[in-house]
């Protein structure tokens, strides 16, 4: 069921090319359809999981490569367990959101869709692969939909930005790739089961720090850390909204999802000692990430930073190798994509209302919009971490982990919060609150079905995960509890 | 009997080629006519060297022939395929030249008799042999590079000429050595002299091992040996550039791995020449990829990226370390890269080719706009130079990733790490082809298709990268059995 669900998009996206060029607008209904189904697949997934038993589950695994020569057996092999189900809940959750935001694309939408396809088989891939090289595989996948849609969609210096984005991440994964190499050659196995079984390895051809700076540096790149970051402001600003959803909702989440499932649990000797430049990585990323953002005009380009900061939350609760820090980071995955997400497609409608996303430009919004104006604000509120709202449940438990490990990186991460209340505050009220401005008179609501039903729902699950943690956060806490007791 | 039987593969091709030369000249045929008969005719002798290597393999006629000049074994069987599919494509690819230019039948009999020099190549184990394969294809070659007779191609074929009779002066000077020491011009009895050869030799071994490797390094088009490259890619038809690109070079590489894994591959001076090849293979890479960058005619990038490439495959080459585990490994990744380099640097060519025909300009800046006026030309360009890149699941992502292990395992992370590095380097002008193709304005809105025969050969390309990247197993099966001949 899982496979199915990881290549139905795919199945859409024959159709979809299939389709001749009159019924184009077609296109849009089947990807409709195919990533309701798919979510539908996984909230099954999600409910049918057995939560008191620990480990993988809904696992496919056959092999698929069989090298007489180098001992390798390539496994295709997916699974879930309380780490990943959320996260590619999340995915598909996201995936049907960024083809209902995108119901008025007119430029060329049998390609779209199709992209918007591949890109979500690409990253439920990422998350329910058990093979080290299968992950490698979706995780490159994943460039080639984003390079077309942020080029060809995208919207101001959108070829630069695509550009920057394929370099930044081809750069990683292929240094990913030497150290997958190195370390399927030392254990004699790509299995993430096996491997992170097998616990660090001592006599590689190279030492094992060089093994897991090779693997994390693709990992950093993506989530992203300072001063690696700069890809993540053009590529969000450039993209169309529903890719920058889906960029700050889920990619960025491989990046912290790779960390967990990876770096931490197959190299823990490592990631032990590692853990304070970690811990200090994160405190200047979400420093850094807020003083920037503090001073951003452009409404794309300020929750691009905040994203920033927002993901050191999610390094330093790794940083804290504990299942505590670990639940938080994992928790802060997840809420920061519903919330960021969120965050982008109202400003995606902002935009295409009034043509600019210039802070300075837009006032007094709310009279006009009240609709939008009242999400922005639920969204706004938690993502500067309101109690009841989710992003307070996961910013709380990553500090509760981290502050016995990282004082003083701690306390900077709390100091980011305020920095957070700040920004997002003021964003709020100049640009819906403030003198009503006549060049807006004429604007109006969001009250098409599709864009007020993917709100309501996001709007839903993040008062429901702030409300009711548990049924997240426990889920999490078995999926990182194995990997925390191989740190402890 | 048995050895002409063994030589049938190479036979068939020989007696087309000879046909279609002496029809040529005897029927009394008009253009069109000639053209189709020549084209079918080749196609046909192509058609029976494969069904008969087929053949050698269900009735399982491996062995020596010749008195053991030639031999049949899984890794000329490899080869067999590989070099005969190729030319089919080629030939194919070659129709809208032919029907262009004054057409001459030699074209395609010149098409076969290098594939005949190719395939023996592959398949002989003597060191005469293999220089005699050499030459009759390094000739065929020649007149295939100066077949448009104008200004450019001519001094393509003649520049090609010249480098390339001091390449072969070079690997005979090589072979020579190799003949002096060891008395005998056989691989086999060369490998058995060098395994029990003290190390007084061993001056005189690198010696002959650094002369071969110029000489054939000059067929596999590696630095320091490939400044003919850019001139010939850009001066030769396009059907003969992606000829020369993925066939030549093939045959180079087959004939480097006959000899040094056999002969020199056991005994004191393997460490010396993996060394060798890892040096050049990092010199190739990373000044291929850079001097590419800042190309704007696009033969002339695939020239010096296809110099790029050839470095990658030598990375394979120097992990055939001493131990026998990796030498098969390093073999086997670098007879699976070329596989899929085959499939992938021909289809981007016929797309090329495809694509020039119409826009009448080879500067990557004209390929503007190129995917609203022709989608699936555009689409499978974009698929092969991303399997050129090295982008799953593509075959070149395959190919790049058996021969990152093998380097690896042989304790060559550094080298390995330039590689991958490389193939960043490498993504950003493979994409910015894409990138001018998909997102600029087209000067026109007219939109065009590739002939039915360019259409067919780019379909078998993207088809074959395509399904070796989802499912690499029967490559890599055939790759390994081939390589473990050599073991």
């Amino acid at each position: 069921m899982l496979s199915l669900a990881v290549f139905l998009p795919i199945a859409g996206v024959l159709a979809i090319v299939l389709l001749p060029k009159e019924e184009e607008h077609r296109a849009k209904l089947i990807a409709a359809g195919v990533s309701a189904v798919v979510l539908a697949l996984i909230a099954f997934m999600f409910v049918d999981y057995d939560r008191d038993r620990a480990g993988y589950q809904f696992v496919n695994s056959t092999t698929w490569l069989d090298s007489d020569f180098s001992n390798i057996k390539l496994k295709y092999a997916v699974g879930l367990d309380g780490l990943s189900l959320p996260l590619a809940l999340l995915t598909a959750f996201l995936g049907l959101v960024s083809v209902l935001i995108s119901w008025r694309i007119e430029l060329r939408p049998r390609e779209y869709f199709a992209w918007l396809l591949v890109l979500e088989t690409s990253l439920l891939g990422v998350f329910s692969a058990l093979d080290f090289v299968l992950f490698f595989l979706f995780w490159e996948i994943e460039l080639v939909p984003m390079y077309f849609l942020i080029s060809v969609w995208g919207s101001g210096n959108r070829v630069y930005s695509a550009w920057k984005y394929v370099l930044y991440t081809f750069f990683g994964s292929a240094l990913m790739l030497v150290g997958i190499l190195t370390l399927g050659f030392t254990a004699d196995t790509f299995d993430i089961r096996q491997l992170a079984r097998i616990g660090d390895i001592n006599d590689a051809i190279i030492p094992t720090w060089a093994i897991f700076t090779l693997i994390i540096s693709a990992f950093l790149i993506k989530l992203p850390i300072v001063p690696l970051h700069t890809w993540l402001p053009d590529a969000h600003t450039d993209a169309p909204t529903a890719v920058s959803v889906i960029l700050a909702g889920v990619l960025l989440k491989m990046g912290g999802y790779g960390i967990l499932r990876m770096s931490l649990s197959i190299m823990p000797d490592v990631a032990r000692d590692a853990s304070i430049w970690l811990a200090i990585i994160a405190a200047v990323s979400i420093l850094y990430g807020a003083l920037m953002t503090l001073i951003q005009q452009d409404l794309k380009r300020l929750i691009a930073y905040s994203s920033v900061s927002h993901m050191g939350y999610v390094l330093l609760g790794a940083s804290a190798i504990g299942t505590v820090g670990l639940t938080g980071a994992s928790m802060q995955m997840l809420t920061h994509g519903l919330i960021t997400g969120m965050l982008f497609v109202l400003v995606g409608m902002v935009y295409d209302r009034a043509h600019t996303r210039n802070i300075a430009d837009l006032s007094g919004l709310a009279p006009r919009m009240p609709f939008i104006a009242v999400m922005m604000v639920v969204a706004g509120l938690a993502s500067l971490g309101l109690p009841a709202l989710a992003g307070f449940v996961s910013e709380i438990t990553v500090f509760l982990g981290t502050f016995e490990k990282h004082e003083v990186m701690t306390i900077a991460g709390v100091i980011g919060i305020a920095f957070a209340a700040g920004y997002i505050l003021w964003t709020i009220q100049r640009v819906f609150w403030g003198a009503p401005d006549p060049r807006w008179e004429s604007l109006v609501d969001a009250t098409a079905w599709w864009e007020r039903g993917p709100l309501l729902a996001m709007t839903a699950a993040i008062v429901a995960i702030g409300i009711y943690p548990a049924v997240m956060m426990d889920l999490f806490e078995s999926g990182v509890t194995p990997i925390a007791q191989r740190l402890g | 009997m048995e050895d002409i039987n063994r030589f049938g593969p190479e036979l068939a091709l020989l007696i087309a080629a000879g046909l279609i030369v002496v029809g040529d000249v005897t029927l009394p045929m008009r253009g069109g006519t000639r053209r189709v008969a020549s084209v079918a005719l080749g196609l046909a002798g192509l058609a029976v060297s494969a069904l008969w290597s087929l053949v050698l393999i269900v009735a399982d006629e491996r062995g020596n022939a010749f008195d053991g000049l030639m031999v049949v074994d899984d890794f000329s069987l490899f080869f067999n395929f590989l070099f005969v599919g190729i030319a089919a494509v080629i030939i194919l690819a070659s129709v809208d030249l032919l029907e262009k230019s004054r057409f001459r039948a030699e074209y395609v009999a010149l098409v076969l008799t290098s594939t005949v020099g190719m395939m023996l190549m592959a398949s002989t184990v003597d060191l005469i042999a293999i220089f005699a394969a050499l030459e009759l294809q390094a000739i065929s070659f020649y007149v295939l590079v100066a077949f448009l007779k104008d200004g450019r191609s001519s001094e393509a074929a003649l520049k090609y000429l010249l480098l390339g009779a001091v390449s072969t002066a070079l690997t005979l000077y090589g072979m020579a050595y190799l003949f002096g020491l060891s008395g005998s011009t056989n691989l086999n009895d060369i490998a058995a002299f060098v395994a029990g050869a003290d190390s007084g030799t061993r001056p005189a071994l690198v010696l002959a091992a650094v002369f071969l490797a110029a000489g054939l390094g000059f067929k596999m088009a590696v630095v320091p040996f490939q400044m003919w490259v850019p001139d010939v890619y850009q001066g030769a038809p396009t059907p003969v550039t992606a000829y020369l690109s993925v066939a030549s070079k093939a045959a180079g590489f087959a004939v480097v791995m006959r000899v040094f894994v056999v002969a020199l591959g056991h005994g004191l001076i393997s460490s010396d020449w993996s060394n060798m090849f890892a040096a050049i293979a990092a010199i190739s890479m990373t000044l291929g990829n850079v001097a590419a960058l800042a190309q704007s005619d696009i033969k002339r990038m695939l020239g010096y990226s296809s110099i790029a490439q050839a470095g990658t495959f030598l990375i394979g080459l120097a992990a055939v370390a001493a131990n026998d585990p990796q030498l098969l490994l390093g073999t086997s990744s670098v007879v699976f890269f070329l596989g899929t380099y085959a499939f992938t640097n021909l289809g981007a060519f016929i797309a090329i080719i495809a694509i020039s025909n119409k826009i009448g300009s080879d500067q990557i800046g004209d390929y503007a706009g190129v995917a609203r006026r022709s989608p699936w030309l555009a689409a499978g360009l974009t698929a092969c130079l991303l399997s050129l890149t090295g982008i799953p699941p593509l075959a070149g992502f395959w190919g790049k990733f058996w021969v990152f292990n093998a380097a690896v395992r042989a304790d060559l992370v550094w080298l390995a790490l330039i590689g991958v590095l490389n193939s960043v380097i490498s993504a950003y002008y493979y994409v910015g082809v894409v990138l001018k193709m998909y997102t600029q304005e087209p000067a026109n809105d007219e939109a065009f298709q590739p002939s039915p025969y360019l259409g067919l050969a780019m379909t078998a390309a993207v088809v074959g990268l395509v399904a070796v990247g989802l499912y690499p197993a029967p490559l890599l099966d055939a790759s390994e059995s081939a390589a473990a001949v050599l073991g």
